[in-house]
């Protein structure tokens, strides 16, 4: 073997690995707020529409189920500008690409938590008289919530993670700072050995903080 | 344009045959870690089970590509030389790995511990009760998920691109590099993946619902 780990040059660049990590973040939760969006609506839209829209919005979560997310990436920033008039910087693509990869995989999230929702409470809510955007409101959505939030909470992370593949674009989050501590100063064992403990760290940061959310949603109802 | 794309398709083919060769490794060897780390964190000793579970909460909590990275360059800078073929295989592996571990726990976890037991009472060794008592019931538990993950080995090893390796994303952009028509070559590489990916998951959904009828 001989290697002996010298941490030293991975410390001199951190800001690399640290700056990297907050990109990270910020590009998981942009694109995780605007998949939510996406998600909520297509969901709510696929419980109550015909066979036409049903059969659209599945061919659209199917079909970026399906493909990697890095064809995906490659698509919308190398291909999508050579046939529409449009200019957008690497880390624009890659946030529109993450959102639209993460809607796809929250409709489906959202989408089996309303299909759960109990058939009596919507009666309920009839029952009392509110009118259809009230049950939305105040009976499906909240009751979908909880029914998801551990699945949400697994899709979330995993989203984070791929933010990772927003290095091959050359956005510099926090994998591609290890590439570039990789490539310029060759202590390699060691930047991965940090980035994996970043990672983890976050990850299950972030986690914990879920499971929060998900036991105080679980005691106020 | 039509023309070059079309002069184009025997690489393809070859850079799709890569990807469905690297797929097939990594899903046939997993299986086979994974089994048998699995049967480790649920039975083995304590020891064991933290070795499996440090494993598997590691692997499954860093991105696919740290660890295709990770294994690629790290693996040659402590001495050991693979080829990127064999290194990509490697990390593609040991990700998968981490999830058939997952899966079985959860599959073997759901059969009713008064099976075990029936089983100890009628003298059977260890070896016997997985065989003949847990196993053939935990089976139709792991195989939809699993069949279902076999599409993500599918899209992790377009990540092997990366190294080099020319497999149909590869192949790809290899051939955008020549033709310069890089919207009809990712969207004929998607309409692929797809085609191979969601033939997967009507297998699994069909799989599903074919044991759905015997669930308690």
């Amino acid at each position: 073997m001989g290697y002996a780990l010298n941490f030293n040059l991975i410390w001199r660049h951190f800001d690399k690995l640290w700056g990297g990590l907050l990109l990270s973040l910020e590009l998981a939760v942009i694109s995780i707020a605007i998949g939510i969006v996406i998600g909520l609506v297509l969901a709510v839209w696929y419980v109550s529409a015909g066979r036409v829209v049903r059969s659209i919005i599945a061919a659209y979560v199917e079909f970026i189920r399906n493909v990697p997310l890095i064809l995906l990436v490659y698509l919308v920033f190398y291909g999508l500008p050579t046939v529409v008039d449009l200019a957008y910087s690497a880390q624009t693509s890659f946030v529109a690409t993450l959102s639209l990869y993460s809607g796809a995989y929250l409709v489906e999230v959202f989408r089996s938590g309303l299909e759960a929702v109990p058939r009596g409470q919507i009666d309920a809510g009839k029952a009392i008289g509110l009118t259809p955007w009230q049950r939305l409101l105040h009976v499906r959505l909240p009751t979908m919530l909880r029914i998801t939030l551990p699945a949400l909470s697994n899709t979330f992370i995993s989203l984070f993670k791929d933010t990772s593949v927003a290095s091959v674009i050359s956005v510099p989050e926090l994998t591609y700072g290890a590439q570039w501590i990789n490539f310029n100063t060759f202590r390699i064992v060691e930047v991965y050995l940090v980035v994996t403990a970043m990672y983890l760290l976050t990850g299950y940061a972030l986690l914990y903080a879920l499971r929060l959310v998900e036991r105080r949603f679980r005691a106020a109802h | 344009m039509l023309g070059q794309i079309a002069y184009a398709l025997p690489f393809l083919a070859q850079g799709f045959a890569v990807t469905l060769w690297v797929s097939l490794l990594v899903v046939v060897l997993s299986l086979v870690a994974g089994v048998m780390m699995g049967v480790g964190l649920v039975y083995g000793p304590t020891p064991l089970r933290w070795v499996v579970r440090i494993f598997s909460d590691t692997i499954r909590g860093i991105p696919i590509l740290v660890l295709i990275f990770f294994v690629y360059y790290g693996l040659p800078a402590i001495g050991i030389h693979l080829e990127s073929f064999w290194a990509a295989v490697l990390a593609l592996t040991l990700f998968k790995t981490a999830q058939v571990i997952e899966y079985l726990r959860g599959a073997v976890g759901s059969i009713p511990k008064g099976q075990s037991e029936a089983a100890m009472a009628i003298g059977l060794t260890f070896r016997q009760r997985l065989a003949y008592v847990i196993f053939p019931q935990a089976f139709r538990r792991f195989l939809p998920p699993w069949i279902n993950g076999v599409t993500d080995a599918v899209k992790g090893s377009a990540l092997v691109s990366l190294l080099g390796i020319t497999d149909l994303m590869h192949a790809i952009n290899q051939v955008i590099g020549r033709t310069y028509e890089a919207m009809p070559l990712y969207i004929l590489g998607a309409v692929i993946y797809f085609a191979v990916n969601y033939a997967l998951s009507l297998a699994s959904r069909r799989l599903e619902r074919r044991f759905s009828f015997i669930r308690e």
